[in-house]
């Protein structure tokens, strides 16, 4: 059985049951690594995505119950054309490890679009689902500060 | 050789373009002994293991492994800093498993005797223990070598290259090479004229690199600086490769169920599973099963359905067995007693205090569960994983599927973290032996979160029991023990088949080799036979005793009557200056005042581990709806601090894998297993748990310092010692949710 989903802008036809989770859709059948996997049970948000602009967990969302356009954290940028808050992230040499990475900033990425300046209780609620084994909290917390401002700055 | 020649050669083309004419330096002291592994065929000019040159520029090997302490960013540094290369030219590469890559710190920290009373002479004989290593293929990345390994190493095999591209040069220019200097990846001759590296790459290859003596710090460009990171881009960007993130055409997904008793399996029944969607194959892999698949989420689906009788574990069932068996090795003759000064037995006059000290069975959590890519090709394996032993990982794996150790080519990725869990050879093991059952199908094999918890390698429980005699606010005597089962000697028998003999010093490390001055001080190790696979966990040893000791010192300090900074301040004077001097500096950051209002509780922790002193102070709140942590001040002398960004950033991260662990970290057993499966009910510090974080790094310390581990131990006491300035409640367990509302 095929399922059409709108991926970053393409479009792509996966064959694949569809009790499978988006985020094993992405990353075994799209080729889309850059979505991780770190509980399977949305106890972590390694594997967060954007589903029509609103955070998800992507592996507890069915592929047949994809309800529109996925953007990724490739589709957000490129390393030769980051979005600002990927930008933010390098400035502040967020990453250790990096693995989480994907998911703090697509979940980052969410919070800024719903509140252009978090104070840092938005930014403790809305970051409290993703875990960071090594500790990046602390840059994190900057970071989306300073993306908030770019961000601000450019509108 | 040829073989050889063709990894080295494959090796390159995934990090970098094309090599013909490449040229290659490093360091020739070494090179004598460790052949490079990166010598290559015909056009290929590679002439030592670190530093690469062809027309498309630079590339480093930077061979320790990259699980987010940002070690090839600043082992790139080390050789760029000789080297005078653009940093923005530089593409660095972990590089092939080889005895070239040797670790030369590892085996030293065995040597008897606190590192912290290591004179010139000590230090010496640690490094030429450590050269041992050379010989065993010893190549690891962990106990927070790197720095102490590489400082020179690198350096000196960016400077020969820079001496030998100069040389090439002033062949081609027809001057004295005195005449040429060196700037952003070219030479410059004295009209100005600059002549890329890249362009002297096939005129260099004959040259031997001379040996140069390296530069003055006070020149330094790039070290002693905060460098952006090489993997910061991809790692913000999504376009880093773990070892789970390997695509190769035809490739299949695979997962495993191991026994989580750790004594394999009396039965499975797989007669349902086969069936279900996307399974290809079940594999009965002796002590588990594997299923290969074609998605890793139904392969997961398909291996939980496989139904197993797992053999009963050999070790006690239950925590409270496993605790009593850690009791009952008190009774025993001690393993260790390496710290004995005065005498601990004499009948001392004062106050007398004991207490006993419980740390919980811990696992890792790496955020990439373990993970491994391989191609199995009858008479070739290839690999793709993160870890940090490439050379063991290599042979493990060449051995389980019958190839010589030439056979196989280790690619050694990013880790989605480490902590020491992917020290084990485990899950490269596994994946090879699934890819040796699916010849010519690559096979990307991950562990689900369960599977990455029940069969970790855990850090062990420990009791330590220690008696305290303070006169005249100070400390007199201090007796303590501690039993666990040993982390070292449980991993050699499992590694080597052999169990090492003598004392086991990194038992009690952050116990016995603590600097302080205490006129009767003994610390025995107490060993428990017991056979929980065990492994390092982010500071070892440290990481139980840090808290137990330190916490103990306290209590020694409160039963003095003495302000508890001031007591270790006194006591570390007398012995160590950069230990004191860290203790004054956490005082002055933090404004330490010994006075808290009602509400609020202070706390200092310090350790000496892996050469650098840690001091820690930490405060706590009660908000009237639980316990929070508001800031911590951290302290450390590293002696040279050569990426301040990246040194602060391991304080930090250290300080919050210690505070998890404090606060809420406990495996428990039942039946023989671990309990806990994963993060809601093994979690860790998140971003509304985590204080604020102020970090202050001193170059005091005659040697340089690790800088992965050493902040992880103090953050534990200083917890509890903070809780009990709070609360009045003494911290002697963790975790402390145990004991104490803490928010989580």
């Amino acid at each position: 059985m095929t399922t059409q989903l709108r991926i970053n802008g393409n479009t792509h036809d996966v064959d694949l049951p569809d009790n499978v989770p988006l985020l094993w859709v992405l990353r075994d059948e799209v080729g889309l690594t850059g979505t991780k996997f770190g509980c399977g049970v949305a106890a972590c948000g390694a594997c967060t995505v954007h589903i029509d602009g609103e955070a998800v967990r992507s592996c507890q969302v069915a592929l047949a119950d994809v309800w529109g356009d996925v953007t990724t954290i490739e589709g957000l940028g490129t390393p030769t054309s980051m979005a600002k808050i990927q930008q933010a992230w390098v400035d502040h040499q967020v990453a250790q490890c990096g693995y989480c990475q994907s998911g703090q900033i697509m979940n980052a990425a969410a919070l800024l679009a719903e509140v252009p300046q978090p104070t840092d209780q938005d930014i403790d609620d809305a970051m409290q689902g993703n875990l960071c084994r090594c500790g990046t909290y602390p840059r994190i917390r900057a970071a989306i500060k300073d993306a908030a401002q770019r961000i601000a700055d450019e509108v | 050789m040829g073989r050889v020649r063709t990894i080295a050669r494959r090796t390159f083309l995934i990090g970098s373009a094309a090599i013909a004419g490449g040229a290659a330096f490093g360091v020739y002291q070494i090179n004598k002994d460790a052949p490079n592994p990166l010598l290559a065929g015909d056009g290929e000019a590679t002439l030592n293991p670190f530093v690469l040159i062809n027309q498309d520029g630079v590339t480093l090997i930077a061979p320790r492994a990259e699980m987010g302490q940002g070690v090839q960013t600043t082992l790139a540094a080390l050789a760029a800093e000789e080297l005078d290369v653009a940093w923005e030219d530089i593409t660095v590469l972990h590089g092939p498993p080889a005895q070239a890559y040797y670790n030369s710190v590892f085996l030293g920290m065995a040597v008897p005797g606190a590192h912290y009373r290591d004179t010139p002479f000590k230090h010496g004989l640690r490094q030429q223990v450590g050269k041992i290593g050379k010989l065993l293929d010893l190549q690891a990345t962990g106990g927070s070598t790197s720095m102490k390994d590489y400082y020179e190493r690198m350096r000196h095999a960016g400077a020969s290259a820079r001496e030998a591209l100069k040389l090439a040069a002033a062949e081609r220019l027809g001057v004295d090479v005195s005449v040429l200097t060196t700037k952003d990846s070219a030479v410059i001759a004295p009209d100005g004229t600059a002549i890329a590296y890249s362009d002297l790459a096939e005129a260099v290859r004959d040259i031997t690199p001379p040996d140069v003596n390296l530069r003055d710090k006070s020149t330094w460009k790039y070290l002693g600086k905060p460098m952006p990171r090489v993997d910061m881009v991809a790692k913000s960007t999504g376009t880093a490769n773990f070892g789970t993130d390997i695509q190769m055409d035809g490739m299949k997904f695979a997962t495993v169920r191991m026994s989580p008793t750790r004594n394999g399996m009396v039965s499975f029944d797989d007669s349902f599973a086969k069936d279900m969607d996307g399974v290809e194959a079940i594999i009965d892999l002796g002590t588990g099963i594997a299923v290969i698949a074609s998605n890793t989420w139904l392969a997961i689906q398909a291996a939980e359905a496989v139904e197993i009788e797992w053999a009963p574990a050999v070790y006690p069932a239950d925590n409270e067995g496993l605790r009593a068996a850690i009791a009952a090795s008190f009774d025993a003759e001690p393993n260790s007693l390496v710290r004995d000064d005065g005498d601990a037995d004499a009948a001392i006059v004062g106050t007398e205090i004991t207490a006993e000290y419980d740390v919980p069975w811990l696992a890792h959590t790496t955020m990439e569960p373990m993970s491994a890519t391989a191609l199995f090709s009858g008479d070739a394996l290839e690999m793709w994983c993160g870890n940090q032993s490439p050379t063991a990982t290599r042979d493990a794996c060449a051995k389980v599927v019958g190839l010589e150790p030439e056979q196989v080519t280790l690619h050694t990725t990013l880790m989605g973290g480490g902590f020491g869990r992917r020290g084990e050879a485990d899950f490269s093991i596994q994946a090879a032996r699934i890819a040796a059952a699916m010849p010519g199908t690559p096979i990307r094999m991950a562990w689900s979160r369960e599977e990455d918890i029940r069969n970790d390698f855990f850090r062990p429980a420990a009791i330590a029991r220690f008696r305290g005699v303070v006169q005249d606010g100070k400390a007199v005597l201090l007796d303590g023990k501690v039993a666990a089962p040993s982390v070292f000697h449980n991993l050699s028998l499992r590694q080597t088949g052999v169990i090492p003999p003598g004392p086991d010093a990194s038992h009690v490390e952050g116990a016995a080799d603590q600097p302080y001055e205490i006129p009767n001080f003994r610390i025995a190790g107490h060993l428990t036979d017991m056979d929980v696979p065990l492994g390092f966990w982010r500071s070892v040893g440290a990481s139980i005793n840090g808290f137990m000791f330190d916490t103990f010192i306290d209590e020694m300090a409160h039963a003095a009557g003495a302000d508890p900074l001031q007591f270790r301040l006194d006591m570390a004077r007398a012995e160590h200056a950069p230990s004191a001097g860290v203790i004054e500096a956490v005082a002055e950051m933090s404004g330490w005042t010994d006075e808290t209002p009602a509400n609020i509780g202070r706390g200092i922790g310090f350790t000496f581990s892996f050469g650098t002193p840690v001091a820690e102070v930490v405060e706590v709140e009660d908000t009237g709806n639980g316990i929070k942590i508001n800031k911590c001040w951290i302290a450390a002398d590293l002696g040279t601090v050569l990426d301040p960004s990246i040194v602060e950033a391991q304080m930090t991260s250290g300080a919050i894998y210690g505070f998890s662990a404090a606060m809420q970290g406990e495996i428990t057993f039942f039946d023989g297993m671990a309990e806990q499966s994963n993060f809601y009910d093994y979690d860790a510090m998140r971003m509304h748990t985590v204080p604020e974080f102020e970090v202050r790094l001193l170059e005091t310390n005659p040697f340089i310092g690790g800088a992965g581990e050493p902040s992880t131990p103090p953050s534990m006491p200083a917890l509890g010692n903070a809780l009990f300035d709070l609360t009045g409640t003494r911290a002697r367990e963790l975790p402390l949710i145990k004991t104490f509302d803490l928010i989580l």
